[in-house]
């Protein structure tokens, strides 16, 4: 089953630390939703009260539609996967994963079948009969996740389910979980810190910091058009570059930089129609940056000297420091091919439709 | 690199700390099988007689009953309310938490003379009279306080995400306690039954102030050790230091080995 989930400005405040601050969000059914930021941001606190671990100090959760307001953990039709599993430690995987349905009063023999079929479906069913302290970090993530679905929620909440794990388990896990939720269509709530993690499995990503939502879109969306600084910082490495807006013609915008002007469209302005004098913060993915023009519509953003580079696979990973504004170290992503020679010179070019500019009072929250 | 001389007197000095615990209860042991009046040296050979005395005679057999009985069934109610207690305590926010955890671990500090004629008074002024009960009241009395502590020492943050685990699972709280909270505290909840079986097992102060017809085998023994040493009474005490003996290595064996298994 599945059903979708409306937020309606919900606070939660602990003594005098404003952990939630009117948070509103409408999540549809049969969603994957992220909720992306830092340690301390509130999202494992919305994700309690969505599960009604926490009563929220004011405001509204609905599940289906419905006011979760008074309803208890247990008859919410909502599940959760913890991070540290969670597991019952003296059950075996098969008594773990019929828990739900036995205390839905399903027989033994029929939550025994159901709990089979459940496990065979993250390829443990040969371990039924163990129990969780015989099994790796990674098996006892699956029955943790096949537990929470196995009493059919509507709504699946994940508690950085992955953090414990490998890199390379980690990978493969979201993977699964990815799969595992196209299939049974319920919608997922899934809390992490890693953005990376959060690009790789949401359908949306809802970045949040401080008990607010900072932006709230598709992985490609938030991370090419954030709207504002602090989700262009949180999303990936970016080069902020402090500016001021000195003209407008024909929607067209005149920024004043330190490295000269740049002319800017109305699209770069993710966080709305600026104003001619307003401060501006532009932000340049180190992918962007490039150094040769291959393609026209690229301009010089400015000549610069190489400070290191590093080989990471993909790309050069290289600091340079422009010779106008030596303090403004720039970090690029320069294609495999090129050729970098630290202490070396080279012009860096930038695509003024891939620049993102925002309003600059946030910058250094 | 051991010096032979330090090795000597480690040696030494582990043969004499045992001797000197074990000692007497090895000398009373072998002089149970004493063939002869007297428990004492010299040993004149093996014999069986004195069990064969002691398991025929009713009177110590029936105390035995009695002590068995009372040691398991204060044990049982011992532990049910420390349980109680330390779930209540660790999970709930309640008033002066720390208070309330002092004045159940309190009796502990009292002396048993103390608390039997406590009771006494207790149970003299309100008519209840003294019977096994009363002993039985006795013992829930100096061993709930160790129940507690024991279960209480063993709950802990990670078992309250598997509880609520449970609880978004559908489970209500008294499902959580008996399904989950329970079982997975049973390693301590078994360690605080056994070791409470043991000490209301050999408790005689409590048992002897608190108990009038019917009595625990402490008491019994206490009344045949009036009429004088006689190998008997070192019969029956080897096989309560039997009885004792094998509790513990249950105890060894099945709860304190098993530990640890639910961790990570």
């Amino acid at each position: 089953m599945t059903a979708n989930v409306t937020l309606q400005k919900i606070t939660k405040t602990f003594a005098d630390f404003t952990a939630l601050n009117e948070v509103s969000l409408d999540i549809e059914a049969g969603e994957f939703i992220v909720l992306l930021g830092p340690s301390g941001c509130g999202k494992s606190t919305l994700l309690s009260i969505i599960g009604g671990f926490l009563a929220p100090t004011s405001g509204k959760v609905l599940i289906g539609g419905e006011d979760m307001s008074s309803v208890p953990p247990s008859i919410r039709p909502t599940t959760t996967m913890f991070q540290d599993y969670a597991l019952f430690p003296h059950m075996t995987l098969r008594d773990n994963v019929s828990f739900g349905l036995r205390m839905r009063k399903m027989g033994r023999a029929e939550r025994g079948k159901k709990a089979d079929e459940f496990l065979d479906m993250v390829g443990l069913k040969a371990s039924a009969s163990r129990k969780p302290h015989e099994l790796s970090g990674g098996q006892r993530q699956r029955v943790a996740l096949v537990r929470a679905l196995a009493v059919n929620p509507d709504l699946l909440l994940l508690d950085e389910p992955l953090g414990a794990l490998d890199m390379k388990l980690r990978r493969q896990m979201q993977d699964e979980l990815k799969t595992i939720q196209r299939e049974i269509g319920t919608t997922f709530i899934h809390v992490t810190h890693d953005q990376e993690e959060a690009m790789a499995i949401a359908d949306r990503i809802v970045v949040m910091n401080d008990g607010v939502i900072e932006g709230c879109g598709k992985p490609a969306d938030i991370y090419m058009y954030p709207q504002s600084i602090f989700t262009a910082g949180f999303m990936g490495e970016v080069n902020f570059i402090p500016g001021k807006i000195v003209a407008e013609q024909d929607k067209r915008f005149q920024v004043e930089t330190v490295f000269g002007p740049m002319h800017l469209s109305l699209n770069s302005f993710t966080a709305g129609t600026p104003n001619v004098g307003d401060e501006t913060t532009l932000c340049i993915r180190p992918e962007q940056l490039r150094p040769i023009s291959d393609n026209t519509e690229r301009v010089t953003l400015c000549r610069a000297q190489v400070v290191d580079g590093a080989f990471v696979g993909t790309h050069f990973r290289c600091h340079l420091k422009p010779e106008n504004a030596p303090e403004l170290m720039l970090i690029a992503h320069m294609p495999q091919s090129t050729q970098l020679k630290a202490g070396g010179t080279i012009d860096v070019l930038v695509n003024p439709a891939d620049i993102i500019a925002l309003p600059s009072k946030a910058l250094g929250s | 690199m051991r010096n032979p001389l330090s090795a000597l007197f480690s040696w030494g000095y582990f043969v004499a700390i045992y001797s000197f615990i074990f000692l007497p209860i090895a000398v009373l042991v072998l002089f149970s099988f004493q063939d002869g009046r007297l428990p004492i040296p010299p040993f004149n050979g093996v014999t069986f007689k004195w069990y064969a005395e002691v398991f025929a005679d009713s009177r110590l057999m029936s105390a035995l009953g009695n002590s068995l009985t009372v040691a398991a069934l204060s044990s049982v109610i011992a532990c049910v309310l420390g349980f109680c207690a330390a779930y209540g305590l660790a999970r709930y926010r309640l008033p002066g938490t720390a208070f309330q955890r002092i004045l159940l671990t309190a009796p502990m500090t009292v002396s048993y003379l103390i608390i039997a004629l406590g009771l006494l008074v207790v149970f003299n002024w309100t008519g209840i009279r003294l019977s096994l009960w009363t002993v039985g009241i006795g013992h829930v009395v100096i061993n709930l306080p160790l129940c507690f502590a024991i279960i209480y020492a063993s709950m802990g943050d990670h078992q309250k995400n598997i509880e609520r685990a449970a609880r978004d699972l559908g489970a209500n709280s008294f499902q959580v306690m008996v399904l989950i909270t329970a079982p997975m505290l049973m390693p301590s909840i078994l360690a605080a039954f056994f070791l409470s079986v043991t000490f209301s097992w050999d408790e005689f102060i409590i048992s002897f102030l608190l108990s009038r017809f019917d009595v625990t085998l402490p008491v019994e023994i206490w009344s045949l050790l009036r009429s004088g040493l006689n190998p008997k009474t070192n019969a029956i005490g080897s096989l309560v230091f039997l009885i004792s003996i094998v509790s513990l290595i249950v105890l060894e064996l099945f709860i304190f080995r098993g530990r640890g298994k639910y961790d990570g």
